[in-house]
């Protein structure tokens, strides 16, 4: 055949008519897009049996109830626990993400030995038994030397099981140097006991109070147990409860109050004496329960109400005199009004005479140990081991007193004062620390002025993290021993912050360990026993789960069973016999509270003319500031005026911008007495002028590659400021400078 | 069957209970196999299907008020169906069903031209430039009800149509036709702290979203409870995602009222 161009085209248009015209081309387009969508590295994840656990979340201390979904065995959605006393089906954005911390990244594979420096992360691993044998001699050689008081163990809680196993194998080696890190806890114990004579948690009985004073609490930041306080938030807007937050930032509590109270940064507790002024002085307190149940009202007034007159207070803390009267009147004037304090989220102690003053406004309505009020929460007592037997070396060891110097002459009523130790390691030579142990708590980057932090961790010889997460403080240890994380183990969790009821969570394991970890628990059994007497004797058990289900009793079965166990009918007694002052009456104090008062408002390290603003921390649900770092998710929920690229925003009033040559988004160096950082500035009429509000949470170094190196740490720019009246750390904020870059 | 008989699925969320905390997003992004970026800072290629958008009144200090607003899919019937992603989608991958009222989206349809993208007055949609990674392991917590998505497809908030499947089956095997409103309750509902998101049939006389919006049927569902809302009620988009306010200013900034302008009287 002969191939002339016409039969050619006539071919080839006909073949493609041909083609067009068959299912051929579609079948194809079709497969195509189906193969293109079916990559082999979009994940297909497995099916399976479906089931749900039912476990306690210990990524804060809010201890609420969470049930775990899972797929075969992988644990595939947190889910709140219907029924819980604390968040009744509700869950926070951080209990949500809790699977991408178990599957994550940022987990410790296996007992880790350091390598190369301290924080070049470079690590080599090693065996349990190598680990512990390492520990093990480091512990008998410095009990030897006859210098057991220089181990000393950071914890982020001394409740449960747990803590106080550590606790206990401290005092059997000869160390009383167990120390909790900080939050509102502390001083809300202190006042607790300087007030009403007892050794107890407070609780608030939020639900029922008609009437929120909040002096610059978060309560939607994440203040107590944030699910509870999101819900009992939910029921004031139902039922018409009024909120009123003094702060002097619009934070999200601020702007879903009914009223918000700007207030110069730093004088809430002026604020709250002033309105005590006003309640005693109109005599609109309850006469019957101050009649008959507190003492030292009289003096109290004399001596600490004095100079706070509504002229003092306004210029004080810049609220005027008719806002404040009409306060206090409103307050007082409530059936059930409830005063509460421990700024944002409570992870700064605050001052004592604030926290004084603000239950003393409780006490003045007469809503101590009442239905919406105040409780005085005991401590759980169901560990009750056999008294820890010490041989000399550790009685000596005891002997010491602790590092932090709480409970000495000084710090008399103080329990943890962890604030203090950097400054104290730093200034010792040999430093006074020798191994330190760190559980559940990350105070290489929770700890403020962490220049000097970083000064003394280099004089700590020896450091040992038990952290399930290679966090900042894991980071610089010189081994880690890595618990596992809260859904693989056992643990009792006997506290929720701020939840008016004893109550104990039992967390447990959801999937089996993911990596090569061993319980805390069981790691303190075996040093003990490989220590040897008198240590091993305090130490009878045959591993940790032994230890807590005979610790437990009759509650280990029901505990597994529902997760929880509450004291639904808990009343804290309001009558004599709640108070174990001298007089059995709440006391007003006036001597203490005198010396308390004269520090209500600690003053901000730094200068007026070189440090012309002032910085104060923000705080958010979107970002953890505590021993978790936010996972993924959450972070993926910071909002782009706080975080851009890597770059932190902070808050400025436009005023105060325009000052300072500054606009949206414009760069700017952020500079404090204690350092310096590069930021950018977001606008916000929310912030007072002449006020720079930092967003916290931010700035780790440690982690996985979606947290580190983002934005800065609050903590590198502030240094504590002690407390003169209880050495707790009254830091609320520093002066700063804010310059364009 | 005509809509108004059948189930009508749609939210009401309390803007005076939401405190902005971000847990419906990501009790969203754990339901759904949401993926996630070491940098999610530019917000146009963050993935939100839930996202929670910060409201300002624009008022110097001390009466600066800020609220928040969560968005999820509006799952708009539009007018009679013709939602304004539907009407545009070449490949049929988003349609309306006029058995639940939601607004599907079927990936493997999807072939990313992104229409729907541009129609949407509300940026719900979002599209994935990438493809989803998960950190080593990390794939081990994917829930199986939920496929991954790709590169190149549009996806969006389904008001966790997988849930409704999974309630819908449940009931046939018990042999029941309807569903309590405990029974079909999307993650973002479920997980709320505050408990400010109320999700339900508005048809259905005896949820709470219907006995809370009042929907009139005769007006597109438009709510009869005067604090209730919709976002850009004027668009005449009809979405099945109501709000509740009682701050005027946010009502007003809810559909672009002009400062001149009264809520309810716009053109």
């Amino acid at each position: 055949m002969k191939m002339d161009r016409r039969s050619f085209l006539s071919f080839v248009i006909g073949g493609a008519a041909g083609t067009a015209l068959s299912p051929l081309p579609w079948k194809l387009t079709d497969d195509l897009a189906i193969w293109s969508q079916n990559w082999p590295w979009t994940p297909v994840p497995e099916r399976g049996e479906v089931s749900f656990v039912k476990t306690t979340c210990m990524l804060c201390p809010g201890g609420c109830g969470v049930t775990v979904r899972k797929v075969g065995d992988r644990a595939v959605k947190i889910e709140g626990t219907k029924g819980h006393p604390v968040n009744d089906g509700g869950i926070c954005i951080l209990g949500l993400s809790g699977l991408q911390l178990l599957y994550g990244p940022a987990r410790v594979p296996s007992p880790l030995r350091r390598a190369g420096e301290r924080g070049q992360n470079r690590w080599e691993k090693l065996s349990w038994d190598e680990a512990l044998s390492l520990v093990a001699e480091r512990l008998a050689g410095l009990r030897e030397k006859k210098l057991p008081h220089t181990v000393a163990c950071i914890s982020g809680t001394d409740t449960g099981t747990v803590p106080r196993l550590m606790e206990r194998f401290l005092a059997a080696y000869g160390s009383p140097n167990f120390i909790r890190t900080p939050s509102m806890r502390d001083s809300y114990e202190m006042t607790l006991h300087l007030m009403q004579g007892v050794q107890a948690s407070a609780g608030f009985d939020v639900e029922h109070a008609d009437f929120i004073l909040s002096f610059g609490s978060g309560i939607l930041e994440g203040w107590g147990s944030p699910v509870r306080m999101f819900r009992a938030h939910s029921k004031w807007k139902e039922t018409g409860v009024k909120v009123v937050q003094i702060e002097p930032r619009l934070s999200n509590t601020a702007a879903k109050s009914d009223k918000w109270i700007p207030v110069n940064p730093g004088s809430e507790g002026i604020l709250a004496l002033g309105l005590a002024r006003v309640i005693v002085e109109e005599s609109l307190y309850r006469k019957a329960f101050i009649d008959t149940y507190t003492s030292g009202l009289e003096a109290w007034t004399r001596e600490v109400l004095g100079r706070w007159t509504p002229e003092n207070v306004e210029q004080a803390t810049g609220v005027d005199k008719s806002t404040l009267v009409a306060l206090a009147r409103s307050f007082a004037g409530a059936r059930r009004p409830l005063a509460i304090c421990g700024r944002g989220r409570g992870d700064t102690p605050g001052s004592i005479g604030e926290f004084m003053a603000v239950h003393a406004l409780n006490a003045l309505v007469g809503n101590i140990n009442r239905k919406g009020g105040v409780w005085a929460v005991p401590d759980p007592d169901y560990i009750q081991w056999p008294e820890v037997e010490t041989d000399a070396v550790a009685a000596a060891g005891l002997q010491q007193g602790r590092i932090d110097g709480a409970g000495s002459k000084k710090y008399i009523h103080a329990r943890h004062l962890l604030h203090r130790l950097p400054e104290i390691v730093d200034a010792s030579d040999p430093s006074v620390v020798q191994a330190l142990f760190v559980l559940e708590a990350n105070p290489y980057y929770t700890l403020p002025d962490r220049d000097l932090l970083k000064k003394a961790w280099k004089k700590i010889p020896f450091i040992v993290s038990f952290s399930s997460f290679m966090d900042e403080t894991a980071r610089n240890a010189d081994l880690i021993l890595p618990n596992p994380m809260y859904l693989e183990r056992y643990e009792d969790v006997p506290y929720a912050r701020g939840f008016n009821k004893p109550l104990i969570g039992l967390a447990k394991p959801v999937t089996a360990p993911q990596f090569n970890t061993l319980p805390t628990g069981d790691v303190l059994i075996r040093l003990a026993r490989a220590l040897g007497d008198p240590v091993a004797g305090a130490f009878p058990w045959e591993n940790y789960e032994q230890c807590l289900s005979e610790t437990l009793q009759d509650m280990w079965e029901p505990l597994q069973e529902t997760g929880y166990q509450v004291a639904s009918d808990f009343e804290p007694g309001s009558g004599s016999g709640a108070f174990d002052t001298a007089s059995g009456k709440f006391e007003f104090n006036p001597e203490k509270a005198r010396e308390a008062a004269a520090h209500v408002s600690v003053q901000a390290r730094g200068e007026a003319p070189g440090y012309p603003l002032i910085l104060i921390p923000s705080d958010s649900m979107r970002r953890a500031t505590g021993y978790i770092g936010d996972p993924p998710f959450v972070v993926k929920t910071v909002p782009e005026t706080v975080l851009k690229g890597n770059d932190l925003l902070v808050e400025i009033n436009p005023e105060t911008a325009k000052a300072l040559g500054l606009s949206e988004g414009k760069r700017a160096v952020l500079k404090t007495p204690k350092g310096q950082a590069r930021v950018r500035v977001h606008l916000f009429h929310g912030v007072a002028p002449g006020v720079v509000a930092m967003p916290t949470g931010l700035g780790h170094q440690a982690y996985d590659a979606y947290l580190a190196g983002k934005g800065v740490n609050f903590n590198d720019l502030i240094a504590a400021v002690e407390d003169g009246a209880s050495g707790l750390n009254a830091a609320w904020g520093i002066r700063a400078k804010l310059s364009r870059a | 069957m005509k809509h108004e008989q059948a189930k009508k699925y749609g939210m009401v969320i309390d803007l005076d209970k939401c405190t902005g905390c971000g847990a419906c997003m990501v009790a969203c992004m754990a339901e759904n196999n949401i993926p996630f970026k070491k940098d999610e800072t530019n917000k146009l290629d963050s993935i939100t299907w839930m996202r929670v958008y910060q409201l300002t009144n624009g008022k110097p200090f001390p009466n600066t008020d800020i609220c928040y607003i969560p968005r999820p899919c509006m799952h708009c019937e539009g007018d009679h169906g013709h939602s304004p992603c539907v009407s545009v989608c070449p490949a049929t991958a988003t349609d309306y069903s006029l058995k639940t009222g939601i607004v599907s989206q079927i990936y493997t349809r999807c072939f990313g031209c992104r229409y729907c993208m541009a129609a949407c007055p509300y940026h719900a949609r979002y599209f994935n430039w990438w493809d989803p990674v998960w950190p080593d392991g990390m794939e081990k917590y994917l829930n199986p009800d939920v496929s991954p998505r790709m590169r190149g497809v549009v996806e969006k908030c389904s008001f966790c149509f997988h849930r409704y499947q999974l309630a819908m089956n449940k009931a046939f095997l018990e042999g029941r036709r309807e569903l309590e409103e405990a029974q079909y309750q999307t993650a973002c509902a479920q997980a709320c702290p505050a408990g400010a998101i109320v999700f339900g049939d508005l048809n259905n006389t005896k949820h709470r979203v219907h006995r809370i919006v009042q929907p009139d049927p005769a007006h597109g569902g438009r709510p009869k409870n005067p604090k209730a809302f919709r976002l850009l009620e004027r668009l005449g988009t009809n979405p099945k995602v109501y709000y509740l306010s009682s701050r005027e200013w946010v009502r007003r900034l809810a559909d672009h009222y002009l400062p001149n302008e009264t809520p309810g009287k716009g053109h």
